[in-house]
């Protein structure tokens, strides 16, 4: 944690122009944060996207990253599950096309159940977090808690027993349960970031949360700066 | 700042009265105080001359005694001054009737307001408010006091912006029999917010659940409200109005669009154990059962009635809001069975919900709610009476309500409102147990005490 607060306001500071931190640089700063992030890097030609996913392994998870591009998937800027070169040769040259493409995120692939984990900040009542059933359905299943921050664990707890499809954690039909305890850490740790960020931010996705029963990972992450900022 | 002068005033001015329009709000306020309630009363116009044959003062100056409340129903430009004059005469609070202000886009003229209020440590309430109903104490709401519905003298106070809803609530709060401590219009809140009301309620011996109508907090101040709600030891309702999202077109956040100001705010009330109600029946259901039960319940009800189809709605009703109806062992039931009466014994259906068929009489109603206060399984009971029914006397809400205040447990009574069964209904009040003109409606009331976290 020892570089993060000052470099999460340098990478704040440094997005001030578009209005919200990419997905390298939001990434970048939850990993100074302590949080669990798969293995990425950042390609901005389909060499340097073969060579590093050589050296991670396929199957890999590709990513295009724009300015302009605020939801990925919705711009057909996102492939998952990428067995070969060929795959991620295809995805390089379809992305490249894509509006104010400026590089492509080649990343581990991690399974687990997809959660969302997000806070804004309320003019009411100052930051809150969400946790939710996440991926690309999260506004259609509305499957959410929210709570006011900070969060004591017990509080964490609770937002994990809200949700409808919380039984998909305890390891659903033969599914291994998630890791509740790394869970629970993920969302307190998160609930510090939306504090130590309130004045700086309007509101951040994690989506999705990837939890297993080792790990809860930060696959995506997104930061819409406040009008402050 | 010492709210108490608002509230309990032994001295008020009445600054705007008019010598020609008795129908003036000021002269409103100076004539029904002058005739209803016991503060001492003075009108204040700088013209002077009489009123109903009471001397009119020229200035607060001329006012023969110390003020603990000044009402203030002049031009909205002149009320800064008339403030002003007030702090300088050493008058100790003030409702601020007059509109004008905020809600005309006169920010200016209210900052002026506060600053002046702020500076002198003086509290007032308003400007564009009706104010203070205290009841047998005094009523700055300028509506003619014979056309007051006011309810009977309870526990519940009431914090509202909006003066219209306030008052209406006043006439569901009479309707259901539920008891009023104050009533609070804050209108534009230039000083004194929800927050500094419900810090001064939460002390304030006569009030034991707080109920406010809110529109929207400003920057941060539902954050502590909330916070200060949450740990204030006594229930805490809220009706919210404007639960539509803003049209907010800006490429958004999905948490931001998930998380929207209703979302947050419903979700945090939660957060901190206050009771949101959703509608004007929630409301008065609340208020009614936390104003008789003020401590939370888990919610596993004990249903007894005397018609399955009303067992079967009520079931409905718990299960919807996740309230549970649970099992009672067989066994257990066997000895309520030796308790009934012998023309019910063979027939009554003894689970949860009780059915003690239309046969049942007083003492097996008794019985049953007895048997379920009895079981650890259960911490509230439900009672749905049909009065008309023949073994059923008025007598019966006493009596239930009697064995529910002896073996601790909330007891609330479903029975049909009409002018015929009076008598039984008062039997509950007696006993404070509250009693809901529709099913649905005590359901909501189990509902308040399984919500309230206080």
């Amino acid at each position: 944690m020892n570089d993060y607060p000052a470099e999460a306001r340098r990478i704040i500071a440094a997005a001030r122009s578009g209005g919200w931190v990419l997905e390298p640089e939001a990434k970048r700063l939850f990993g100074l944060a302590g949080f669990d992030l798969p293995r990425f890097a950042l390609a901005r030609t389909a060499e340097e996207a073969l060579r590093f996913a050589g050296e991670i392994g396929y199957p890999v998870a590709a990513k295009v990253i724009s300015p302009r591009i605020l939801h990925k998937s919705d711009a057909g800027g996102v492939a998952v599950g990428i067995p070969a070169a060929g795959g991620l040769e295809e995805a390089f040259r379809r992305f490249r096309k894509l509006d104010g493409f400026a590089g492509m995120l080649v990343e581990e692939m991690v399974s687990g159940v997809e959660l969302i984990l997000g806070a804004k900040i309320d003019v009411q009542f100052g930051p809150m977090v969400l946790l939710g059933m996440g991926g690309t359905g999260v506004e259609i299943y509305q499957d959410i808690a929210l709570r006011m921050a900070p969060l004591a664990e017990r509080d964490a707890a609770a937002m994990i027993a809200a949700l409808r499809a919380r039984r998909l954690l305890d390891g659903y039909r033969g599914a291994e349960a998630v890791n509740r305890e790394k869970l629970i850490a993920t969302i307190l740790a998160f609930s510090a970031v939306a504090m130590d960020l309130e004045g700086l931010i309007a509101s951040i996705d994690i989506n999705p949360l990837i939890c297993s029963a080792r790990r809860c990972v930060v696959a995506d992450a997104r930061i819409i700066l406040g009008e402050y900022a | 700042m010492d709210l108490k002068p608002l509230f309990e005033p032994r001295s008020m001015a009445v600054f705007g009265v008019s010598l020609s329009n008795d129908r003036h709000p000021a002269n409103e306020i100076f004539n029904k105080n002058l005739l209803r309630y016991p503060v001492r009363v003075y009108g204040v116009n700088p013209r002077g001359g009489t009123i109903n044959g009471e001397q009119i003062h020229r200035s607060i100056a001329e006012v023969p005694e110390p003020v603990d409340l000044a009402v203030i129903a002049v031009r909205a430009d002149l009320v800064p001054d008339v403030l002003t004059a007030c702090i300088a005469a050493k008058v100790r609070s003030a409702v601020v009737i007059s509109g004008g202000f905020g809600e005309v886009g006169r920010l200016d003229l209210q900052g002026r307001l506060a600053a002046v209020a702020k500076e002198a440590s003086f509290p007032f309430i308003g400007p564009n408010c009706l104010g203070i109903y205290s009841p047998a104490r005094v009523d700055t709401f300028f509506l003619p006091g014979e056309r007051m519905v006011t309810p009977a003298v309870g526990n519940v106070s009431f914090v509202s912006q909006s003066g219209g809803i306030l008052v209406d609530q006043m006439i569901n709060f009479t309707n259901e029999g539920v008891g009023l401590a104050k009533a609070i219009s804050i209108g534009n809140k230039a000083l004194l917010g929800e927050l500094e009301i419900l810090e001064y309620l939460a002390q304030d011996p006569a009030t034991q659940v707080i109920a406010f109508y809110i529109e929207g907090f400003g920057p941060k101040e539902g954050r502590q409200f909330v916070l200060r709600a949450g740990g204030c030891g006594k229930p805490v309702v809220v009706l919210k109005s404007g639960k539509s999202p803003g049209g907010s077109a800006a490429v958004s956040s999905h948490t931001a669009s998930l998380a929207g100001d209703y979302a947050s705010f419903s979700a945090v009330l939660a957060q901190y154990g206050i009771v949101e109600a959703t509608s004007e029946l929630e409301l008065v259901s609340f208020c009614e059962s936390l104003s008789a039960y003020a401590r939370p319940i888990a919610g596993n009800v004990g249903i007894v009635t005397v018609s399955g189809g009303h067992g079967a709605i009520a079931v409905d009703a718990c299960t919807a809001r996740g309230i549970r109806v649970p099992e009672v062992p067989a066994e257990a039931c066997e000895t309520l069975r030796k308790s009934l009466s012998a023309s019910v014994r063979e027939i009554a259906s003894l689970t949860n919900p009780v059915d003690l068929t239309g046969s049942g009489i007083d003492d097996d109603f008794v019985a049953a709610a007895r048997f379920f206060f009895g079981r650890d399984e259960i911490d509230c009971v439900l009672a749905l009476l049909l009065p008309y029914v023949p073994g059923i006397t008025s007598d019966l809400g006493a009596k239930l309500s009697y064995a529910a205040r002896q073996c601790g447990k909330p007891l609330i009574a479903y029975v049909p409102h009409v002018e015929k069964y009076a008598m039984l209904i008062e039997g509950f009040n007696l006993n404070g147990a509250p009693v809901s003109p529709s099913i649905e409606g005590a359901v909501l009331m189990v509902e308040a005490l399984r919500r309230n976290r206080q």
